[in-house]
């Protein structure tokens, strides 16, 4: 079988060029390629590192943040609950001196009426005695104008002597 | 250079008028499907390109011969006329050379064959597989030192042109091959499987192209196959450890008796392995060639019995063959692949740490 028989010229050639081809690609193809392969292999790995490395300092840096933020709300809320509570208290405590006050001003108004009316009363009774007076003096007049009215009156009023 | 060039061109004898031959005898002779395979698949000492017989065209390759007695002669195959004639006391037999007693150019059916001297012939012509070998190694020298350039001007870069075809397989063999097979101590290894997987797929797939320099059956042939299981079997004697003798030659905790029933199957496995990578290569391409040939050759089986009914069979035969056409194309990569894993395993097992292996085993009964 000339096919199963390996021919002595052809294993030589493989030999020298195989030895030859393997010899410069091993130095020339395949050192060069498979070292830049490697390097760029742990440049991308570095890389990668490295851009992982950022991404959990920016989780850590936006969980910082948020605590801060946070932090500040619950500050704020604390701010205005305490500012709430002092508006109320003042509310409270003018309503309080406004109360008191207005009663003071009542009762010295109430104080000022009774007393104004107490004047008013007195003026009245005199002007009432002074008119009465008056009044008593024109009827007085016109009783006495004649001396018929006269001697009635007197004797009415010697009559009411006269009885006593 | 150009005497250079004279001189190849004057050792391949490229004239028209040398090639061209009557064309009458070849009419007559009936097609013959199993010789034209086997003239196919097997090596020549001229490139055959078309026509048949007598007047066919071909490209005469360079003859160097030595015998011990004759001393080294080189000259065109041109002078052999296709096996008609001898030249220099050599005359082809069936494309082999063999040593003839008559010297001077005379009728080679004239000629008597000289068997001693034919033994002792050392035939290292550039013939057809040569040339492929030669063409496959200069093409894969510049394909990977070019690329190998672009990596440098091209550092951290992403890939691109050749480059981005030939790193994926390159990163492959590394990654998927070597590392898994071999183990920690992968990366001497990588070059020589590199070598061997880009040698096997470029020959492989330069055998699927009909018109030259492709077409040969240089990965189909023994001579090639077993020079690549010889490497491999070179290379594990030299890098194998002392527990990879140990277990050939002397497997641990087994009684004597049995080592002289087990020494000889370990010793025999030890060869076996190359010879296998050996013939399943050249099995697998050989046979790749043979079915796309076998389907050509229906179609002149049949054209010689009807003219119409081969042009009917040719429609089938280039749809098989185009479909096997693509099966080798799987196969050129299989094989490949195939080839530099098992080298790649045996490396492995070659320089395996064993004391750990043992000891596993052990911790495990």
């Amino acid at each position: 079988m000339e096919l199963v028989k390996p021919a002595f010229g052809l294993i030589f050639w493989m030999f020298v060029s195989f030895g030859i081809i393997f010899y410069l690609l091993k130095k020339y193809a395949w050192q060069p390629i498979l070292k830049m392969l490697k390097e760029r292999e742990e440049g991308i790995q570095t890389s990668l590192d490295s851009a992982k490395k950022a991404r959990e300092e920016m989780a850590a840096l936006q969980s910082s943040n948020e605590r801060i933020l946070s932090e500040a709300k619950a500050e704020r809320d604390a701010l205005i609950k305490e500012a709430r509570e002092i508006k109320e208290s003042i509310i409270n405590e003018a309503k309080t001196k406004a109360t008191q006050e207005a009663g003071r001003l009542m009762a010295a108004a109430r104080e000022n009426i009774n007393n104004e009316k107490m004047a008013a009363i007195t003026e009245l009774k005199n002007q009432v005695a002074l008119l009465s007076m008056e009044i008593a003096e024109k009827i007085l007049k016109e009783e006495l104008t004649s001396q018929e009215k006269q001697k009635t009156l007197i004797k009415a009023l010697l009559e009411d002597v006269n009885l006593n | 250079m150009g005497r250079f060039l004279l001189a190849i061109l004057t050792i391949l004898g490229l004239s028209s008028s040398a090639l061209k031959a009557e064309e009458k005898d070849s009419k007559e002779k009936k097609f013959n499907p199993g010789e034209l395979i086997m003239e196919h698949i097997g090596d020549a000492h001229e490139w055959h390109l078309w026509g048949e017989g007598d007047g066919a065209t071909a490209i005469p390759l360079p003859v160097i011969v030595y015998s011990r007695d004759r001393g080294l002669d080189v000259f065109s195959s041109v002078h052999f006329e296709h096996g008609r004639k001898t030249y220099k006391g050599y005359k082809l037999d069936h494309s082999r050379i063999v040593a003839v007693n008559e010297m001077g150019t005379i009728d080679a059916i004239d000629a008597s064959v000289n068997p001693e001297l034919t033994d002792g012939i050392w035939d290292i012509s550039i013939s057809k597989n040569v040339v492929t070998l030669l063409f496959s190694c200069l093409f894969m020298l510049w394909l990977f030192i070019s690329v190998a350039r672009t990596y440098v001007a091209n550092a951290n870069g992403a890939p691109k042109g050749k480059q981005s075809f030939v790193e994926p397989l390159i990163t492959f063999i590394r990654d998927e091959v070597a590392k898994p097979s071999i183990g920690p101590k992968y990366e001497k290894y990588v070059p020589y499987l590199l070598t061997v997987f880009f040698f096997i797929l470029v020959n492989n797939l330069l055998g699927l192209i009909p018109i030259f320099p492709g077409g040969t059956n240089l990965t189909g042939n023994i001579a090639i196959t077993m020079s690549l299981a010889l490497v491999t079997l070179i290379v594990i004697t030299l890098t194998a450890n002392g527990g990879y003798w140990r277990h050939i030659f002397a497997m641990p905790g087994i009684p004597v008796g049995i080592l002289v029933i087990l020494t000889p199957i370990e010793i025999l496995g030890f060869l076996l392995r190359p010879f296998v990578l050996m013939i399943r290569l050249f099995a697998n391409i050989t046979a790749g060639h043979i079915i796309a040939l076998s389907f050509y050759s229906l179609i002149f089986i049949f054209g010689e019995m009807n003219v119409g009914l081969g042009y009917g069979v040719s429609v089938l035969s280039i749809a098989f063959t185009v479909f096997m056409g693509f099966l080798e194309l799987l196969v050129a990569f299989l094989q490949a692949y195939v080839f530099v894993l098992l080298t790649a395993m045996y490396f492995g097992a070659a320089i395996e740490d064993h004391h750990a292996h043992v000891t596993d085993q052990h911790q495990t009964l």
